[in-house]
């Protein structure tokens, strides 16, 4: 692998992601994340890793336009997201499936009806997406939970059922924030394995983690963040 | 990647950016009803159910009084304006008398009055008694004669001359048209109506402030969900209209309620001479006229119509609002 230092790699990235020269602070306190540049490819795999701190969920936050840089430029899908006003916003995130480490599912909500949460936000009938879902369900081993509420599952199938809200619409550039952080080695394994085989059949993923173990199942570009900046390892 | 211990998973999806296709369905649950996004029971949810009925209860009530206090304040001037009196202050017995006939015979020679009745005693008595009280001889005290002229719709009276003519031949009469009366009575009316307003203004105020208070702790509540559908795709409107539809429940709920409210307490008001207190023109009861007419129950359903918008709508502005503190 070739360790190069992101602010120093003047090479034109095109692809799903792009940043170039992204620096952030939140305030007038210090920068978090210093001169980061790098690219996401279509059909591509990475991990992002980095101690506690070092501005990983900065960076996530930026990926998924939750926060906006105060310099450089970050492009996604082509469109500068400086200049996205919230309906665009909208748009392009409906391109990309979020994973959050705490799930984040509705409460109120069945499985079922968390994960079909993106296609009732599109304005679809129930009965269009009915199958989808259910099918979805089945293939991240839900199919006997889909009527049962967040709070009855465990933390495995909450972050399978999280997995597949972030699946069901089909996104081109899956993000997922420490997906194998509450399930123990066995389902971790599995989960990785989902994430490859959705890598194949055509969608780009990010897999932020701490767990070098699971890195070390699967030979993937690494972005390593260390003090703020990005160290990419291809 | 050394996964092969682990069970097999079934096929994935179909890559992003291909075209639906119809998939087989394992199992087909049934059509279930639909969880609204916002949840339905809260705790202030409830509250301001009771904010909004209260404040259309009140609303209601202003719509209501001004409608009756404008009925009857109108129906009073008509009856005021439908009648002239002459006065005439007393004198010698005989003169007294002479006067109230020529009073009598010049009033009905003037066009528009339709009917001059002298006050007996026993009338005039009983105007006195509610100051004197009953039973005293009032034949030693000079107390004027009065003549009740009524008019005659269809024919306008010239009042003015008739006045002219009386203090003319009677140096002692007055002709009294009311027109104080009257004056008092629309400016009463038309007081009561603009304090209407005020109030109603008021009462709007409280209510809007009220929505735009609990839809943003609502949002603040349920900030959690909206960051969700901020990150599955969801634009600013269709979580706007959630919290519209939401808000638009807690207003009918509460506007109904307070609408029924007071729609109740003016009819038992209403009803209240049927149930043994005999409505007495002399001697009427305390809140029996506040009869609000077709129109001011119409004005009470505006009322609830109008609070379950103004609800619906304040929360769509104020989530508007918030979501834009909200990435």
């Amino acid at each position: 692998m070739v360790a190069r230092e992101g602010g120093r790699d003047s090479r034109k990235v095109k692809g799903v992601v792009r940043f170039e020269n992204v620096g952030l602070r939140y305030g007038m306190g210090p920068e978090v994340l210093k001169d980061v540049t790098f690219g996401i490819e279509p059909n591509s795999f990475q991990f992002l890793t980095g101690p506690s701190g070092a501005g990983k969920t900065t960076l996530m936050r930026l990926l998924f336009l939750s926060l906006k840089p105060t310099r450089g430029l970050i492009t996604m899908f082509g469109r500068d997201v400086s200049s996205l006003d919230p309906d665009e916003v909208a748009v392009i995130r409906r391109r990309i499936g979020i994973v959050f480490q705490d799930f984040r599912l509705l409460d109120h909500f069945t499985t079922y009806e968390n994960v079909a949460l993106p296609l009732r936000v599109l304005g679809k009938e129930e009965a269009s997406y009915r199958a989808e879902v259910t099918e979805l369900l089945h293939w991240v081993g839900l199919g006997d939970r889909m009527h049962v509420l967040p709070p009855v599952l465990s933390g495995g199938e909450k972050q399978r059922a999280a997995i597949a809200r972030a699946l069901i619409g089909r996104p081109e550039f899956l993000l997922a924030d420490e997906p194998t952080g509450n399930v123990d080695p066995t389902l971790a394994r599995r989960l990785l394995r989902l994430f490859v085989e959705l890598n194949r059949s055509g969608t780009s993923v990010l897999l932020a983690t701490h767990d070098i173990a699971l890195m070390d199942q699967f030979d993937a570009r690494r972005l390593v963040i260390a003090d703020g900046r990005l160290y990419v390892y291809d | 990647m050394s996964t092969t211990e682990t069970p097999p998973l079934p096929a994935p999806p179909p890559p992003a950016g291909t075209p639906d296709k119809p998939r087989p369905a394992k199992l087909k649950p049934k059509a279930a009803p639909v969880t609204p996004i916002v949840p339905r029971a809260t705790v202030a949810g409830r509250a301001l159910v009771a904010v909004v009925a209260i404040m259309t209860f009140l609303a209601a009530l202003t719509i209501g009084s001004v409608m009756a206090v404008r009925t009857t304040a109108g129906a009073w001037r008509s009856d005021v304006t439908r009648e002239v009196t002459i006065q005439i202050r007393a004198g010698d017995k005989a003169v007294t008398d002479a006067q109230v006939r020529t009073a009598v015979d010049l009033a009905r020679q003037t066009p528009g009055i339709a009917e001059a009745h002298v006050l007996t005693d026993t009338e005039t008595s009983r105007l006195l008694e509610p100051w004197l009280g009953a039973g005293l001889d009032y034949s030693d005290l000079p107390v004027p004669r009065i003549v009740v002229l009524r008019l005659d719709p269809s024919v306008p009276a010239d009042l003015a001359r008739l006045r002219r003519t009386l203090t003319d031949r009677i140096p002692t009469a007055a002709l009294d048209d009311h027109r104080t009366w009257s004056r008092r009575l629309g400016a009463m009316a038309e007081g009561v109506m603009y304090v209407g307003f005020g109030l109603l203004a008021l009462v709007a105020t409280a209510t809007v402030l009220s929505v735009v208070f609990a839809t943003r702790a609502a949002v603040a509540t349920n900030r959690s969900i909206v960051e969700v559908l901020h990150f599955v795709g969801a634009r600013d409107g269709f979580i706007a209209a959630q919290f519209q539809r939401h808000f638009l429940k807690i207003g009918t709920q509460g506007g109904v309620l307070g609408g029924v409210a007071a729609a109740a307490l003016f009819g038992a008001l209403m009803s209240l001479p049927r149930f043994g207190f005999e409505a007495d023109p002399e001697n009427p009861g305390i809140l029996t006229w506040l009869d609000p007419g077709w129109l001011g129950f119409g004005g009470i359903v505006a009322a609830v119509v109008v609070i379950a918008l103004v609800t619906a709508l304040t929360s769509r502005i104020t989530v508007y609002r918030t979501l834009r503190t909200i990435t």
